[in-house]
C-alpha cells in the first residue's frame, strides 16, 4: 500500500510551522545538548557505541529532501536481518541494532 | 469524544486512571495478557492472572461505566519457555467462555527466536481451534521490522487464517504497509517515548487512510498515558480533520473489529454492526 504523500496534510506549510516549529526546535536542541554532554563526559568510552553510530546515520536523513525520512530513520535503527535467533539472548530492546 | 481503547493493561493502572478515561469519553477497554515485568514460574500464576483480568478488572471498570474485555495468552517475552507454554496453553480454554474474553492475545514475537515463533504458532492453533479473534504484539524498537515481517509472512502462509479477524498491533511507519498489504487490521500505539506520538499517529492516518487502522494507549506499568487517545483526538482537530473522520478512527474502527466477537457490546450505543455501517 503506497503512502499518500501528496497534499494529504490539510494544513498549509505556514500553519504547520506556526503550530509545530517550537516543538521541533526543542527536540533539535535536546539532541545538540545530548551530543555536547557526551563530549563533556568524564570518560570517552561511548564514541563508537552502536546506538550513537546509528543516531549519527539517522541524523543524515534529516537533511534529505526526499520524502520518507521517517521510514528511513526507523530502518536505520532496525535490525533488518530476519533470520531467527537460535535462542533468547536478552529480553529488552536497545533502540538500535547491535548486529 | 466517545472512544474505545483497544489496548490497555489496566491491571497495572490505578482506579483513578479508570476515572480519567471515563471523564474523557472512554466507553470500553480491551486488556491483552502481557508480561508482568518478571517471568512467572508456573501455570498456576497465569490462572490467577487470567482470573484477575476476566473477573476483577471488569468489575473495577464497571464502577466508571467502562466495558472491560480481555485477551488471553502467554506473552511473547515468556515465549522462550516451551514447557511453561505447554502448561499455560492447557489452562487457557478454561477461561475462553468467560463473558469478557474476546480472543487470544497479545501473542507475537519479542527477540524473534525459534522458540518464540513456535510459541506464537501454538497460540494461533489454539485460536483457530476455538474460533477466536487474534491480537498480535509486534516487537519493540530495533526488533519491530524483522518481527513484523516474520509474523505477517507466517500468517499469510497459513490458508486457514482470515486476516480480517487478526489485529497486528504496534505498527509504525516502516511496518504499517507490510501489515495492511496482507489484509490485517493494525493499531498505532501512543507512547511518549518508545512508540508513536500523537503527531506521528495523525501523520500515518493522513498517509494510509482510515481503513483497518485503530489507535490505543497500551497503557501499562511503563511510561504511558491512559488518556492518550484524547490527545490524539486533539491533534486530529488541530490539523483540521472533521469529527466524523475522528469518530471512525477512535470508535467505529475498533467497534467493527471487536464486534466480530458476539461477546462485544457497546453499552448504551448501537450494536457494533450498526456503527460500522455509519
Amino acid at each position: 500500500m503506497p503512502a499518500n504523500d501528496t497534499k494529504s496534510c490539510p494544513l498549509s506549510q505556514q500553519e504547520l510551522i506556526d503550530s509545530s516549529f517550537m516543538e521541533a526546535r526543542t527536540k533539535i536542541l535536546d539532541i545538540a545538548a545530548f551530543l555536547d554532554r557526551l563530549d563533556r563526559s568524564v570518560s570517552t568510552d561511548g564514541a563508537d557505541d552502536f546506538r550513537i553510530v546509528a543516531m549519527r546515520r539517522a541524523m543524515e536523513e534529516l537533511n534529505s529532501s526526499v520524502p520518507g525520512r521517517i521510514e528511513r530513520v526507523l530502518l536505520t535503527f532496525s535490525d533488518q536481518n530476519t533470520d531467527l535467533l537460535d535462542e533468547l539472548d536478552r529480553k529488552a530492546a536497545y533502540g538500535a541494532s547491535i548486529r | 469524544m466517545e472512544y474505545i481503547d483497544l489496548h490497555a493493561h489496566m491491571i497495572s493502572r490505578t482506579t483513578d486512571d479508570y476515572q480519567k478515561m471515563a471523564l474523557t469519553g472512554c466507553l470500553a477497554v480491551t486488556e491483552p495478557a502481557f508480561w508482568a515485568g518478571y517471568d512467572r514460574r508456573s501455570a498456576d500464576v497465569f490462572a490467577d492472572y487470567f482470573d484477575h483480568i476476566t473477573d476483577f478488572e471488569p468489575k473495577r471498570a464497571a464502577e466508571y461505566g467502562i466495558q472491560h474485555y480481555a485477551w488471553l495468552c502467554l506473552n511473547p517475552k515468556e515465549g522462550e519457555d516451551r514447557e511453561l507454554t505447554k502448561q499455560v496453553l492447557q489452562i487457557i480454554p478454561e477461561f475462553l467462555d468467560r463473558p469478557n474474553v474476546l480472543g487470544i492475545g497479545e501473542i507475537g514475537l519479542n527477540r524473534v527466536t525459534r522458540n518464540e515463533l513456535a510459541t506464537f504458532r501454538d497460540h494461533v492453533e489454539l485460536a483457530l481451534e476455538h474460533n477466536q479473534l487474534i491480537h498480535i504484539h509486534t516487537p519493540h524498537l530495533e526488533d519491530k521490522y524483522k518481527g513484523t515481517k516474520v509474523i505477517v509472512e507466517t500468517l499469510a502462509a497459513d490458508g486457514r487464517i482470515d486476516p480480517s479477524r487478526v489485529m497486528v498491533d504496534h505498527a509504525e511507519e516502516h511496518t504499517m504497509p507490510i501489515i495492511l498489504d496482507a489484509g490485517f487490521w493494525t493499531g498505532v500505539t501512543l507512547y511518549p517515548v518508545t512508540k508513536t506520538t500523537p503527531g506521528r499517529a495523525v501523520d500515518m492516518f493522513e498517509r494510509y487512510g482510515t481503513e483497518r487502522i485503530c489507535v490505543a494507549s497500551a497503557c501499562d506499568w511503563g511510561p504511558s498515558e491512559p488518556v492518550a487517545i484524547p490527545h490524539f483526538v486533539l491533534e486530529m482537530r488541530r490539523r483540521g480533520h472533521d469529527e466524523e473522520e475522528i469518530r471512525k478512527i477512535v470508535l467505529q474502527n475498533p467497534a467493527t473489529f471487536l464486534g466480530q466477537s458476539p461477546k462485544f457490546r457497546l453499552g448504551h450505543l448501537a450494536k457494533p454492526a450498526a456503527l460500522a455501517a455509519d
